[in-house]
């Protein structure tokens, strides 16, 4: 082997190591790497996390609510199959609103709702300037949640 | 061709002239662009005024992964064919891939705290770039800790190479694991997802940092080249002495 070749070998051989320790490390911390858990996710643990954790999904349509004396909000994260109610009491992120993908922080309480600490709102990646968006609105073409 | 280019000598002789092309290109790209970001764009319907940092931000990520690309290829290049001006083109691409990798982590937490409601996230985004900053700065450390520039060229080659798992890592983050950060708005199967008024001044901020990188990295370059030429003129200036002593 010219000197060359055996460059080319050791180099080879150091990237082939380096991406097997990367690639085992990441699968085996699969669940830590994800932000959070989607309400389907959530219930298919079979034992419910009992410390701080995140939760992501869509804030259902018509279920928030605001608490009578300004305590707080109550709403329900949910996907496609399932669904969490959360209530919070905070500042809520200005892109919060109905339909709104949100990503929240909190614990889970004995009746299965989660107290939240924070709620982080998650923004998908359509770029449209607002003329457009009230255009699509008025023709009735506006679609929701699209992506 | 290529070989005769590269050759330190010819190098610095083409790349002269060139030079104030990519100058005043780099200056002219840059107003236009940031122009259009700013006065000649739309606001959007749900970040308003806010959505033109991603003019600044995502070329400033596009900018940080591709110096990354650049500089782990030169690095292989040096590695295995001993290419000097490889070595050398790899360590002045280090710190302008770390400026803009700062560039795009301050704008994007920026642009974090109204959209989201944080500046900062552990996700597998945010963090992934994070790693990125440090390679830089790691690679940078090694050129500077070693006094031997052929041993450093080695071992800077090495982790630049190594590091450059991250790339693809940072790439897909959003895709393998959810994330706080939005999926690719560009690069998508359906096309781009943001609206056409929009991608004008996107495409001319990043032309504009790519003609920046383009014009710092030749004028680094040839810097290094000199340098380079007046340490060993130096070396050999101070065997000369000693010899005339020795005599």
């Amino acid at each position: 082997m010219s000197r060359k070749q055996r460059r080319l070998t050791l180099i080879a051989g150091i990237f082939s190591v380096a991406i097997l320790a990367v690639v085992l490390t990441l699968t085996a911390l699969r669940q830590t790497v994800a932000l959070f858990y989607t309400p389907t996710s959530l219930a298919e643990l079979s034992e419910q996390p009992t410390g701080l954790f995140r939760l992501g999904g869509l804030v259902e349509e018509g279920s928030i609510s605001y608490d009578a004396n300004n305590a707080g909000v109550s709403f329900v994260v949910a996907d496609e199959f399932s669904s969490v109610p959360v209530f919070f009491a905070g500042v809520l992120p200005d892109l919060f609103r109905e339909g709104q993908g949100v990503v929240i922080q909190g614990r889970i309480n004995e009746d299965h709702t989660i107290t939240a600490s924070e709620v982080l709102a998650k923004h998908d990646e359509t770029y449209m300037p607002a003329e457009v968006a009230d255009a699509l609105k008025e023709q009735g073409r506006w679609k929701e949640n699209e992506n | 061709m290529i070989t005769e280019l590269a050759n330190p000598q010819n190098f610095d002789r083409w790349t002269k002239p060139v030079q104030p092309f990519l100058n005043y290109g780099a200056v002219l790209l840059l107003v236009l662009g940031l122009y259009f970001a700013l006065f000649q764009s739309p606001a959007d319907y749900q970040q308003k005024e806010s959505v033109r940092i991603m003019y600044v931000h995502v070329p400033a990520a596009w900018m940080a992964l591709m110096c990354y690309t650049a500089m782990a290829i030169a690095s292989f290049v040096g590695f295995v064919w001993k290419h000097p001006l490889a070595d050398v083109s790899a360590k002045v691409t280090a710190p302008i891939g770390a400026v803009f990798t700062a560039l795009a982590l301050v704008t994007g937490s920026l642009w974090g705290k109204p959209t989201w409601g944080v500046f900062w996230i552990w996700d597998a985004r945010l963090t992934s770039v994070l790693i990125l900053f440090f390679l830089y700065l790691g690679y940078i450390a090694i050129w500077e800790a070693m006094d031997d520039k052929i041993k450093a060229a080695r071992i800077a080659a090495i982790v630049a190479i190594v590091g450059f798992i991250n790339v693809p890592i940072i790439k897909f983050s959003v895709d393998w694991w959810n994330s706080l950060h939005q999926p690719a708005s560009i690069l998508r199967a359906d096309g781009p997802s943001i609206h056409s008024s929009m991608l004008l001044p996107l495409f001319l901020m990043a032309a504009a940092f790519m003609a920046i990188y383009g014009a710092l990295m030749l004028v680094s370059i040839r810097n290094e080249l000199t340098s380079r030429r007046i340490a060993r003129l130096e070396r050999e200036a101070d065997t000369m002495v000693s010899t005339m002593r020795v005599g």
